[in-house]
């Protein structure tokens, strides 16, 4: 088979040295990851702050060695022909300030280019044309130091994709980034992949819907484990059974998430404080599960303000595998 | 078949010539680049590199005119007010530069680009000693200009071989200190400031080192600008030859030296900086 990604049993601890009297701890930051990804697909890795996504992309791009497990990417093992890697890929991160402040935007680009080996005419062409493509045509002499962070992630962006490589990495492609910014890269993102099916490429994201709407395959990523892989239908397909729920609602009056979790046919609930109200995410087993839910409510004084039944997304994916919402995980490390 | 064109043409150059000399330099040229062209675009330059280096040379003239030293000294002080601007380079710029390199995030590119880590440094060094080039060449004049400095130039043949010699083992400590700094981060910052002023001292930027003890000179010879300075100053000054440390061919040998011992180490050092960054993964990381 001709995969541009395969990894089995891919591991990464770091060693976090703390004081000079204290052990070293050990953080196991990727266990076990398997993942065969084929030539011609936009997969994406979604997970939570610290789930090991960008670890994962580090070991994968050459960066950092796995401490167990392979990795090979077109074909290549990762530390054994790390340099066959080099040659045949890109990556790009969120928020990365690469390059140097004082040199325009094109001599910034054609510096890098010049690390691929590509003819400096050829390189100009490539820059200038994919700078037009993500709208920044007249932008190529501007100093890269007086960039916006928008218009920096482009030049970023252009970065990645001007020496064509085989697999591109992108890591939190649109952090930071405006909506139209952001729909802007998505667009580009896809339109590359579409254009030639030899291409792959994978990135990380922490949006679902970016998950969701851009990508052909997703892994959702945990605590440095893989837990579930498919296309984004069949991951939601997996609650097509559940019933979910999106409430409005006065505030809880001393009820809690625990309190509904313990009803019969709950199997999760969700609540965001709002001003004044509430927000609470149902995912029921059944419609009939509502009832309990609703009896709780009006012998407590809660108001319903609005009530709907909606799609699984690939949020209540996350929370079923989990077991918590992607911001409670991320608010509880802190 | 757009797809099969897209492969040939795409990893023609990076996959079959990585190895090779021309994509070396390609990668050397590329990176001295921003040194050569982006820092001349600062324009306070001309005032801190060349107007303050020039102010400290001033000082030593007046000095040692006023004590009646002989007016060789003079002479000895512009030439080393000119080559002070290549060790400020070395020992601020260049040493501290991959650790800007790493803060700034482009380190985890260099390393991940099929280039070599080495033809990064070069780059490195190059730009730097070509944007210092202008600096000391600057001084030379203005200086020379404003004393009055007679020259006369024994052999421009040999004088270019040892300048060229005392920047290439120059640089090659530059680049050895680049990894050193990156593995030491902070405490190396410290260490360039011990540095500074006792090199200004025992490299005899301002003196001739044959006023110091033969062992002293000795030591100091390390630092590849020592004997540069010292076979230069004979090499272009009427009295020169009288006041210097050694002979030149001996000077140019030790120079050779240096330059070996230096760019090996700075290789050597800079792979194990690779092979640990990529082990311990602490050293692309830039927010940490
Ligand atoms: N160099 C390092 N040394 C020690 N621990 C690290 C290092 N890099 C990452 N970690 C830890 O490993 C875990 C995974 O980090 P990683 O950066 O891969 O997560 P992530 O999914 O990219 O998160 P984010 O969404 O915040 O970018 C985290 O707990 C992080 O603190
Ligand atoms: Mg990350």
């Amino acid at each position: 088979m001709n995969l541009a990604i395969h990894t089995q049993n891919l591991g990464r601890i770091y060693k976090i040295r703390g004081g000079k009297k204290t052990e070293p701890k050990e953080l196991e930051a990727l266990r076990d990851v398997d993942l065969e990804i084929p030539r011609g697909e936009l997969f994406g890795l979604l997970g939570p702050n610290g789930a090991g996504k960008t670890t994962l992309i580090k070991i994968l791009t050459t960066l950092l060695a796995p401490t167990s497990g392979r990795a090979w990417v077109t074909g290549f093992d990762v530390t054994k022909d790390s340099h066959k890697v080099r040659a045949r890929i890109n990556m790009v991160s969120g928020g990365e300030a690469s390059g140097y402040g004082l040199l325009t935007v094109r001599e910034n680009l054609w510096m890098f280019s010049q690390f691929y080996g590509i003819p400096s005419k050829e390189a100009n062409r490539r820059i200038k044309q994919l700078m037009e493509v993500v709208g920044l045509g007249d932008r190529l002499n501007t100093k890269s130091s007086d960039l916006s962070t928008g218009l920096r992630q482009k030049m970023n962006i252009v970065r990645g994709f001007m020496t064509n490589p085989e697999v591109l990495f992108l890591d939190e492609p649109t952090l930071g980034l405006d909506v139209g910014a952001s729909r802007d890269v998505r667009r580009f993102i896809r339109q590359w992949i579409d254009e030639d099916h030899f291409r792959t490429l994978l990135l990380t994201t922490h949006y679902m819907v970016e998950a969701d709407e851009l990508c052909d395959r997703v892994a959702i990523i945990n605590e440095g484990r893989v837990l579930a892989c498919d296309t984004p239908a069949n991951l939601k397909r997996r609650l097509q059974q559940d019933a979910i729920f999106k409430m409005e609602v006065s505030p809880l009056n001393g009820l809690n998430v625990d309190s509904f979790e313990g009803l019969p046919g709950v199997r999760k609930a969700i609540h965001v404080p709002k001003d004044g109200t509430a927000e609470l995410d149902l995912i029921l087993e059944k419609d009939d599960a509502l009832g309990g839910v609703v009896n709780m409510m009006t012998s407590n004084d809660v108001h319903i303000l609005n009530l709907h039944k909606r799609e699984p997304t690939l949020e209540d994916v996350f929370v079923d595998l989990v077991g918590r919402s992607m911001e409670e995980v991320e608010a509880g490390e802190e | 078949m757009k797809s099969e064109q897209w492969t040939v043409d795409s990893n023609q150059w990076a996959v079959e010539k990585n190895s090779g000399l021309k994509f070396f330099l390609q990668t050397v040229i590329a990176r001295a680049y921003p040194r050569i062209i982006g820092q001349q675009r600062e324009k306070s330059w001309m005032f801190f590199d060349i107007f303050l280096p020039l102010l400290a040379v001033s000082a030593y003239v007046f000095v040692y005119r006023a004590i009646g030293a002989p007016e060789e000294y003079v002479g000895f002080v512009v030439m080393g007010g000119a080559m002070t601007a290549f060790w400020m380079n070395v020992l601020w710029s260049m040493s501290s530069q991959l650790y800007w390199e790493k803060e700034m995030g482009n380190l985890a590119l260099y390393i991940m680009a099929p280039n070599s880590m080495m033809a990064i440094l070069l780059g490195m060094a190059l730009g730097g000693m070509v944007a210092t080039l202008l600096r000391a060449l600057a001084i030379t004049l203005l200086g020379s200009w404003i004393f009055d400095i007679p020259y006369a130039v024994v052999s421009f043949g040999q004088l270019f071989l040892v300048f060229m010699l005392a920047m290439v083992a120059l640089y090659g400590m530059g680049m050895l200190f680049a990894s050193l700094f990156l593995l030491l981060s902070r405490e190396a910052w410290h260490l360039s400031n011990l540095a500074q002023e006792p090199v200004y001292l025992f490299s005899g930027f301002y003196f001739p080192i044959k006023s110091f003890n033969f062992w002293v000179a000795m030591s100091a010879s390390i630092i590849p600008l020592t004997l540069g300075l010292d076979a230069m100053r004979q090499l272009v000054f009427p009295s020169g030859a009288a006041l210097g440390f050694l002979s030149i061919p001996v000077e140019m040998g030790i120079l050779s030296g240096l330059c070996v011992v230096f760019l090996t180490a700075a290789k050597l050092l800079l792979a194990y900086m690779e092979k640990l960054a990529i082990r311990e993964g602490r050293l692309t990381e830039s927010r940490r």
